[in-house]
């Protein structure tokens, strides 16, 4: 079992001919994730690779019945595409694209409340990977173990690998690993993920990943608290040493006002019996305390 | 990015947000000059890009002509030390002479980004003057915060949830509200991060005025901005966090001796800690791209070693795109070409680990191979004891 994608995902890629869309949309199908089309406006009729591409995503769910998108469209134009998929249904949207403005997203967010049916995640992520079954965006697919037990949720890339790849040396699979995205305003929250992890027999454990800035990780903390005790959730928060008023790389990493610390996150699992991780470079030891298995 | 006071103003006069009369100088001739032409009193206000400039003697009112001289000359030149400049201050290049005000009331008006309802927020309160967040702590009921869908846009409720919120005389309320519906069309128009007004005053007159205006744009919506991208001030900014952005990446500078170099912001915020944790301090955030390439690596370490706080460097890199194999001959090119006079601790995970770790030992390099992210912190933090 799994979260969001598996074996029957339909992924169209929207931006598949520019060199990053074409590069991981290759990597994407050596992984065995199915990809049934492309979307680049003024390019239907061709094939990159083997795969069809179409003007709109209209055009490609019509011809290919895809179910889901992976984004790779350049920040400007990003923001349309998101709304573009979610106006011809498409259930699960991933955005790898970083860099799209705030206000752009916050009118996406008010767009997507209308279209209930589109789950969105990222941007600014690098996507999801079921191992064995489907890969969506940039995770590296060497790194990954299939079976479960463990459910993987993260603001971070390359964070989310380090976690990954520390489950799988211990011995660990994972169910799905979720990027959720460094963005301020985004699709999919963690508790959106915890849910379906929650609701996965599969998974039976989860690790989450966050870093300073907002208080989404306090309402997860204060949500697992109340709604999960039967799955053990560990958890990591980066930024402990980041100053105060400086965004660190992702555009929603900062403390601001006095809000979004680590230490008011850390407090948060703490209280709600998360096992905090206090190491990062012990992250697989303390799994394989909290997760017998 | 930031933008000084007097340049924030500019843009509220564009909006019809009413400012005080005023002008910039760089010497205190030209002050004397406006003074002349504005009359007295005249406030001289220290134009850099932070808070708590009234504290730091940044911000002074000349009530006669012969305090004018003295006062511009103790601004321009002096080095501004505030809680937000941190210890080494920021060096004053350039003032705002504006007219001095019959202050009756002051208070407070900022709009942000509510990321989590994806709204804007607008915040007031009638304590003006004040460090907001003491406000907020002490008496959050003297606060009023409206959140405006950017869809809808703003509509009459709010304007009367924040005229009603500031206990306005019922005479102000329609200049209030079109200040605030003005100010609200500055912060969507122009993709702000952060627009604020501590005080915003009304005088004797009955008159709402900008008095201060601090303006902050989401850099990610630049390109649609080139107006506010000639505003910006290098000078400002740390030299070397301005190099960094010319070649893409993200550089924080930081007061210990451990320099970081690391592919992703996560891991970027962890390996600092981590480092903090093993007992050294970060000397940098730097985060040369989740798939970052042998030229991210050269430029990185170029710019760590321009800090000469420096005394050792951790290289913590996840390979999952890049391969460690080509990250070492990355490292080991860098190193050779800019001959490292610091130890360098180099940590790598990934895809083709193995042959990464051979490259940097067959190197003939004083670089320290770390078995996993616990021992690079660990061996980084013995080298800089």
């Amino acid at each position: 079992m799994s979260i969001f994608a598996n074996k029957n995902t339909r992924l169209l890629v929207q931006g598949i001919t520019g060199s990053e869309g074409m590069f991981h949309t290759r990597a994407c199908i050596a992984y065995g994730t199915n990809v049934v089309a492309g979307v680049t406006p003024g390019k239907g009729g061709q094939k990159m690779d083997d795969v069809p591409v179409f003007n709109t995503v209209k055009d490609a769910r019509k011809a290919t019945n895809a179910n889901a998108s992976m984004i790779f469209v350049p920040p400007r134009f990003a923001a349309d595409s998101i709304m573009e998929a979610a106006d011809a249904g498409i259930e699960l949207v991933v955005c790898i694209t970083e860099g799209i403005p705030v206000m752009d997203m916050m009118k996406v967010k008010n767009y997507l409340a209308t279209r209930p049916q589109t789950r969105l995640i990222g941007p600014n992520c690098p996507g999801l990977l079921t191992p064995g079954e489907c890969k969506i965006g940039i995770m590296p697919g060497s790194i990954v173990k299939p079976g479960g037990p463990w459910g993987v949720v993260s603001r971070s890339g390359t964070l989310t690998y380090e976690a990954v790849h520390q489950l799988t040396q211990v011995g660990f699979g994972q169910t799905t690993c979720v990027g959720i995205g460094g963005d301020p305003v985004n699709g999919t929250n963690f508790i959106d993920c915890l849910k379906a992890f929650k609701d996965d027999p599969e998974t039976k454990a989860v690790v989450m990943i966050g870093e300073i800035g907002g208080h989404a990780e306090e309402d997860a903390c204060e949500w697992i608290k109340e709604n999960m005790p039967d799955k053990p959730v560990v958890g990591f928060i980066a930024g402990l040493t980041a100053p105060p008023g400086r965004r660190m790389g992702h555009a929603g990493a900062i403390v601001s006002g006095g809000k979004g610390t680590a230490t008011a996150k850390i407090e948060a699992m703490k209280a709600s019996g998360v096992h905090h991780c206090e190491n990062l470079g012990k992250m697989g030891e303390l799994c394989k305390k909290v997760f017998k298995g | 990015m930031k933008i000084h006071e007097y340049q924030a103003k500019e843009l509220f006069r564009k909006y019809n947000v009413t400012t005080p009369k005023g002008k910039l100088a760089t010497t205190s001739a030209e002050v004397e000059k406006i003074a002349d032409e504005f009359g007295l009193p005249v406030v001289i206000k220290a134009q850099v890009h932070a808070g708590g400039r009234g504290k730091g003697g940044g911000v002074k009112l000349a009530k006669t002509k012969a305090d004018v001289t003295p006062i511009a000359d103790s601004i321009i030149g002096m080095t501004l030390v505030t809680k937000q400049t941190g210890a080494q201050g920021k060096k004053v290049r350039k003032v705002l002479v504006e007219e001095g005000l019959n202050i009756k009331k002051e208070l407070y008006l900022s709009i942000i980004p509510d990321r989590e309802t994806a709204s804007v927020a607008i915040i007031c309160s009638q304590d003006g003057g004040m460090d907001i967040e003491e406000v907020a702590a002490k008496t959050p009921e003297r606060i009023t915060t409206v959140n405006v869908s950017p869809v809808t846009g703003i509509q009459a409720f709010h304007l009367n949830q924040i005229n009603f919120g500031l206990e306005l005389d019922k005479e102000l309320h329609k200049q209030m509200g079109a200040l605030v519906r003005n100010l609200y069309q500055l912060f969507v128009d122009y993709d702000c991060s952060m627009v604020e007004i501590n005080p915003l005053i009304i005088t004797a007159e009955g008159n709402i005025l900008a008095l201060d205006a601090k303006m902050d744009f989401d850099s990610n919506a630049l390109y649609r901005h080139p107006d506010v991208v000639e505003m910006r001030d290098i000078e400002e900014e740390d030299p070397a966090e301005a190099e960094a952005s010319k070649f893409g990446l993200n550089y924080i500078k930081l007061d210990g001796n451990v320099g970081n170099i690391v592919n992703g912001a996560g891991l970027a915020m962890a390996t600092m800690d981590i480092v903090k944790m093993a007992g050294a301090a970060p000397a940098n955030f730097l985060d040369v791209g989740g798939s970052a390439n042998a030229e991210a690596i050269e430029n990185g370490f170029r710019l760590i070693m321009q800090d000469p706080a420096v005394k050792g460097i951790l290289i913590n890199v996840f390979g999952g795109i890049l391969r460690c194999d080509n990250l070492a001959n990355g490292v080991v090119a860098a190193a050779n070409k800019l001959k490292l006079s610091v130890p360098v601790v180099v940590r790598m995970e990934g895809t083709n680990v193995a042959e990464g770790r051979k490259i940097l030992a067959e190197s003939g390099l004083d670089l320290v191979t770390a078995k996993d992210l616990a021992d690079a912190a660990e061996k980084v933090a013995q080298m800089v004891k």
